[in-house]
């Protein structure tokens, strides 16, 4: 097997080519985080500031909300977009700088489990008590309109209408 | 003569008297726990802003990188007892803020060997925003965004800037809304620090 053997000429484009693709190589690498930072559109920002509430103009949005500070929120969500944040990042990131009252959801936790639980259990029970006032009409009604088997009979005398017979009885005689 | 009419007697069973008695106490815990809920929100809303001849609020800061008060990255107002502090709120979107920046460094350069802080809140703003802006106004005391927004809801601010002035002992000497001037931080700081403890 014979040996190559490069000219020096060869060596000199070989030592070329390799600067080109190490020049080449690195540009490639400063471009991949460029290109991991996708383009933001404002649908994108607006889609979680509409589930953001700024302090300093409460009960408007964010993403209709003009003042300054609502536009420098909007930008911070479409720079943490852009670094790959999620949704559920951006809000935790919100509640923990800005409180939790600046989302129109707040995290399922602590003192606000209260704000989503209470209406479930606040229902359960009136369910419960509705269901309870109707069973309870359910048996009286029952027992103002008896049958032969509707448990122990007993007897009653009724004195409103004994003494307005007594009376009738009275006025009767007096004729 | 006398009418007399058939009736049944009701029948109520032991279970049913238990499950009515237990119903009572979780509808009365719900209702009460309601109400509690209510009157907490009520009492929140209704909190007014701690005016002059109050106690301040307490408040903890933790400051941005590269500021600190006293060796310390982190403080409360507890620590500044014995001193007058001036706490001023501002944010980087407040154009008002910008007005009032270089008067307030200036007077922090002038008392800062006396008894006095000056300390910073960012309110409701974005930290790189809030960062640049003590850069492009060379603020060099101590600033601390407000994390959850806990110290402007204590000091109920309506806005920026505002401003609070705490004499030593603790109390809110001057609440400024809007932006302060040379004579009022000057007449202030001076008569607190003549004041003593």
């Amino acid at each position: 097997m014979s040996r190559i053997q490069f000219s020096t000429w060869d060596r000199k484009r070989m030592a070329r080519s390799t600067v080109v693709l190490l020049v080449t190589l690195f540009l490639m690498a400063l471009a991949i985080p460029t290109m991991a930072q996708e383009v933001i559109d404002d649908d994108q920002v607006n889609e979680i500031a509409k589930e953001v509430y700024c302090p300093v103009c409460e009960s408007t949005p964010l993403d209709v909300c003009e003042t300054l500070a609502c536009a420098d929120w909007r930008e911070l969500i479409r720079t943490k977009l852009s670094e790959g944040q999620t949704k559920e990042e951006i809000f935790a990131y919100f509640a923990n700088q800005y409180g939790d009252r600046v989302l129109a959801s707040p995290p399922k936790k602590g003192f606000n489990l209260i704000l989503w639980v209470g209406p479930i259990v606040a229902i359960a029970v009136g369910l419960f008590f509705f269901s309870r006032y109707l069973q309870v009409l359910k048996a009286s009604n029952q027992q103002e309109a008896p049958t032969s088997t509707a448990g122990p009979v007993v007897e009653q005398t009724l004195p409103a209408a004994d003494d307005y017979t007594a009376r009738i009885e009275q006025e009767l005689a007096k004729k | 003569m006398s009418e007399t009419i058939q009736t049944s007697q009701p029948e109520v069973t032991t279970e049913d008297t238990k499950s009515v008695r237990w119903g009572s106490i979780i509808s009365w815990t719900v209702v009460i726990g309601i109400l509690a809920m209510l009157a907490w929100g009520l009492l929140n809303s209704s909190k007014t802003r701690p005016e002059a001849g109050e106690v301040a609020p307490e408040f903890n800061m933790q400051y941005f990188n590269g500021y600190e008060w006293e060796g310390l990255s982190a403080s409360n107002l507890s620590n500044m007892q014995g001193k007058v502090v001036v706490l001023n709120f501002w944010a980087s979107w407040c154009l008002e803020c910008k007005l009032e920046a270089d008067l307030l460094e200036a007077s922090w350069r002038k008392y800062q060997n006396d008894d006095v802080v000056f300390v910073g809140i960012t309110y409701a703003d974005v930290e790189p925003n809030a960062i640049q802006y003590l850069l492009d106004y060379d603020v060099t005391y101590p600033n601390a965004p407000d994390l959850g927004t806990i110290i402007s809801s204590d000091y109920e601010i309506t806005g920026v800037p505002e401003t609070f002035i705490i004499d030593k002992r603790g109390v809110i000497s001057h609440v400024q809304i809007g932006a302060v001037s040379e004579q009022l931080l000057t007449t202030k700081i001076d008569q607190l620090l003549a004041q003593g403890e």
